[in-house]
C-alpha cells in the first residue's frame, strides 16, 4: 500500500505538468486540462492499489485523463455543440514547430505567467497547473483563504480564455523578456518561502523553497541557453542551501555572519558552484552577458565559498554588487552594496550611503542603519531604527532577531 | 480569430485642442493615429475605428418602461471617458497587446484592451 502511495505521489511529482500540458495542447482548455489530470490521478489510486502499479505511469495518466477527458467532451457535444467533437476527433494537432522550444510544459509555463495576467494570479495557477499544489496546499503556503486562491485561479483561466491568450512559447524575439517575467514568478514563490513576509508563518517555508526550486530545474531542463534561468536556480540553491543555519532553535534569525557553516548543505553549495562556473566560462567566452540573478548567484557563491565569515573576499562582493547597479541602479541594490562597504571600509563609510536612500517603508533599510549606527556606537539612534525595522518586518525570525540586538543596546 | 475592442479615456471635459496642449501636439497625434490605422487595415487588423464626440453630449436611454426615459449626459459620473476606439481582430492577446502599444504611443493616451464575449 505504500509503495503505491509512494510512486502515485513521485508520478504526480514528475508528471503533473507534463500531463497538464498534453490535454490542454490537445482539447485547448486549461479547465478540462486540469480536472481530467486530477480525475486520472484519482483513478490510478483506486485501480494501482488492486491491479498493482501499471509498467508506464506516466503514459497510463496521460492515456486516462485523455481517455476521461475525450469521453466528458462527448456527453457536452451530444447536448449542444457538435463542433467541438469534431475538433477533438480530428484535430489531435501535434505541436506547432512556431515555438523556439518545442515543450507542452514550457507553453503552459509561459501561458501560466502571461504578463496580462496580474501577479498574484501567475503565481496560483502557476503552482497550480505546472506544480500540481491543491488549491488548499496553495492557500495553506501563502495565508489566504482557500476560496480567494479558487477564485485567482477560476478568473485567471477566465481570462485566458475569453482574451485569449494563446497556448504557446514566444517567439524568439520576444522569448527574453517573458523568460524573464517566468523568472520573477518563481523568484517570488522561493522569497515568499524563504523568508516569509507573514507573520504567523514559520520563519522558512520550505515547501515553498523547495518547489520553486523544482519548476526551475523544470525550467532550466526547458531553456538550458538562457543564462539567467541557471543564474536563478543557482541562486536558489546556495540560498536554500543555508536555510539549517539561518534561524536559531528559538526561533530567531541568524544572520549570515553568526550562522553555523558546519550547518550548510554542502551538496547544494557544490552544486550552485558549479552553476555560477559554467556561467563565468560562459560570458567571458561571449555567450551572454551577465544578469541580475547571475550576479546575485555569483555574490552568494562568494559568501559560500568562506569557511569563515572572517574569509569573506568582501571586494569581490562589492564590485559583484557594481555591477548589478550598473544593470539595476534601485535603491535596494545599493544597500545591499553598502553593507558589503562596512566590512570593506567600515560602517561610518557605509552608513553616508546609506543615509540618502529613498527606503523609509523597508524594514531591511532600518535594520542595516541599526546595525551600522550600533557599530559606530550610537545607541540612541540605533536604538530607534531597531524600532522602525521592528515595525516593518513580517517575519517572526527576524523580528525576534532585531528585538534582541535593541534590547542589548540597554535603555535609550 | 478574435476580435478586441481597444478603448482610449480622457478627461470628460476636452480643451480647446481636444486632449491634447497644443495645436501642434494634436496635429501630430491625429497624423500617427491615421497612420497608425492605414497600418491596421493594410495588415488585416482593422474592422472599424472612429472618435468620439465629448461625454457630455451623451445621452442616456432608458427604454425599459412604457415611455422612454432620457438623460442628459453619460452613464456613469466620472473625471475620465471613452474618447474614442478602436476594433481589431487578431490571431491572439499577445498580438492584440502589440497593436494596442503601438496605438497609445500615436493617440498619446492608454489603451484598455478586451476581447469580445462571442470569439
Amino acid at each position: 500500500m505504500t509503495g503505491v502511495a509512494d510512486t502515485i505521489s513521485r508520478v504526480h511529482r514528475e508528471e503533473w505538468a507534463r500531463v497538464v500540458a498534453g490535454l490542454t495542447r490537445r482539447f485547448g482548455d486549461l479547465d478540462l486540462a486540469e480536472e481530467m489530470a486530477a480525475e486520472a490521478f484519482a483513478v490510478a489510486v483506486e485501480r494501482w492499489a488492486t491491479d498493482g502499479t501499471p509498467p508506464n505511469p506516466g503514459g497510463w495518466i496521460t492515456t486516462t485523463a485523455n481517455r476521461r477527458a475525450i469521453d466528458r467532451l462527448r456527453r457536452e457535444s451530444r447536448r449542444d455543440d457538435k463542433q467541438k467533437e469534431a475538433r477533438m476527433l480530428y484535430d489531435d494537432r501535434p505541436s506547432e514547430p512556431a515555438g523556439v522550444i518545442d515543450d507542452d510544459r514550457l507553453r503552459l509555463v509561459f501561458t501560466c505567467c502571461h504578463p496580462a495576467l496580474a501577479m498574484e494570479a501567475r503565481i496560483a495557477l502557476t503552482l497550480r497547473m505546472v506544480g500540481g499544489l491543491t488549491v488548499p496546499e496553495i492557500a495553506r503556503a501563502f495565508l489566504v483563504p482557500e476560496s480567494t486562491v479558487g477564485q485567482r485561479i477560476t478568473r485567471a483561466k477566465g481570462k485566458i480564455r475569453t482574451a485569449n491568450i494563446s497556448y504557446r512559447v514566444p517567439s524568439s524575439e520576444d522569448l527574453p523578456a517573458r523568460a524573464s517575467g517566468v523568472l520573477a514568478v518563481l523568484y517570488l514563490v522561493f522569497n515568499e518561502g524563504y523568508l516569509t513576509s507573514n507573520p504567523e508563518k514559520e520563519a522558512v517555508r520550505s515547501d515553498l523553497t523547495l518547489e520553486a526550486i523544482r519548476l526551475t530545474r523544470l525550467i532550466q531542463a526547458l531553456l538550458p541557453s538562457d543564462g539567467e534561468v541557471v543564474g536563478l536556480l543557482a541562486l536558489m540553491l546556495l540560498t536554500e542551501a543555508r536555510r539549517a543555519a539561518r534561524a536559531s532553535a528559538a526561533g530567531e534569525l541568524v544572520t549570515l555572519g553568526e550562522q553555523d557553516r558546519g550547518a550548510w548543505d554542502t551538496g547544494l553549495i557544490a552544486e550552485g558552484h558549479a552553476l555560477v562556473r559554467s556561467r563565468l566560462v560562459a560570458v567571458s567566452a561571449g555567450h551572454g552577458r551577465a544578469g541580475r540573478y547571475q550576479i546575485l548567484a555569483a555574490i552568494n557563491a562568494v559568501h559560500t565559498s568562506a569557511r569563515d565569515v572572517r574569509d569573506t573576499d568582501w571586494s569581490q562582493v562589492v564590485t559583484l554588487y557594481d555591477q548589478l547597479s550598473a544593470i539595476d541602479p534601485s535603491p535596494v541594490v545599493a544597500l545591499n552594496r553598502a553593507v558589503a562597504i562596512a566590512e570593506l571600509d567600515g560602517p561610518e563609510v557605509a552608513l553616508a550611503l546609506v543615509a540618502p536612500l529613498d527606503l523609509d517603508s523597508y524594514h531591511a533599510y532600518h535594520a542595516t542603519r541599526a546595525d551600522l549606527l550600533r557599530r559606530l556606537g550610537r545607541s540612541a539612534e540605533a536604538h530607534a531604527a531597531y524600532t522602525s525595522a521592528i515595525e516593518l518586518a513580517g517575519n517572526t525570525a527576524e523580528v525576534a532577531y532585531l528585538t534582541r540586538r535593541r534590547d542589548q543596546l540597554g535603555a535609550p | 480569430m478574435t476580435q478586441y475592442l481597444m478603448s482610449v479615456y480622457g478627461p470628460a471635459e476636452r480643451t480647446e485642442f481636444g486632449n491634447y496642449p497644443s495645436q501642434e501636439a494634436m496635429d501630430e497625434a491625429m497624423a500617427d493615429t491615421s497612420a497608425f490605422n492605414v497600418r491596421l487595415q493594410e495588415e488585416g487588423y482593422w474592422v472599424f475605428a472612429n472618435g468620439l464626440g465629448q461625454a457630455t453630449t451623451a445621452t442616456v436611454v432608458d427604454g425599459q418602461g412604457r415611455e422612454p426615459v432620457l438623460t442628459d449626459g453619460p452613464y456613469l459620473e466620472s473625471k475620465e471617458h471613452i474618447g474614442g476606439f478602436w476594433i481589431i481582430e487578431a490571431p491572439d492577446l499577445d498580438v492584440a497587446l502589440k497593436l494596442a502599444a503601438e496605438g497609445s504611443r500615436a493617440c498619446r493616451g492608454k489603451v484598455e484592451v478586451r476581447a469580445f464575449a462571442g470569439a
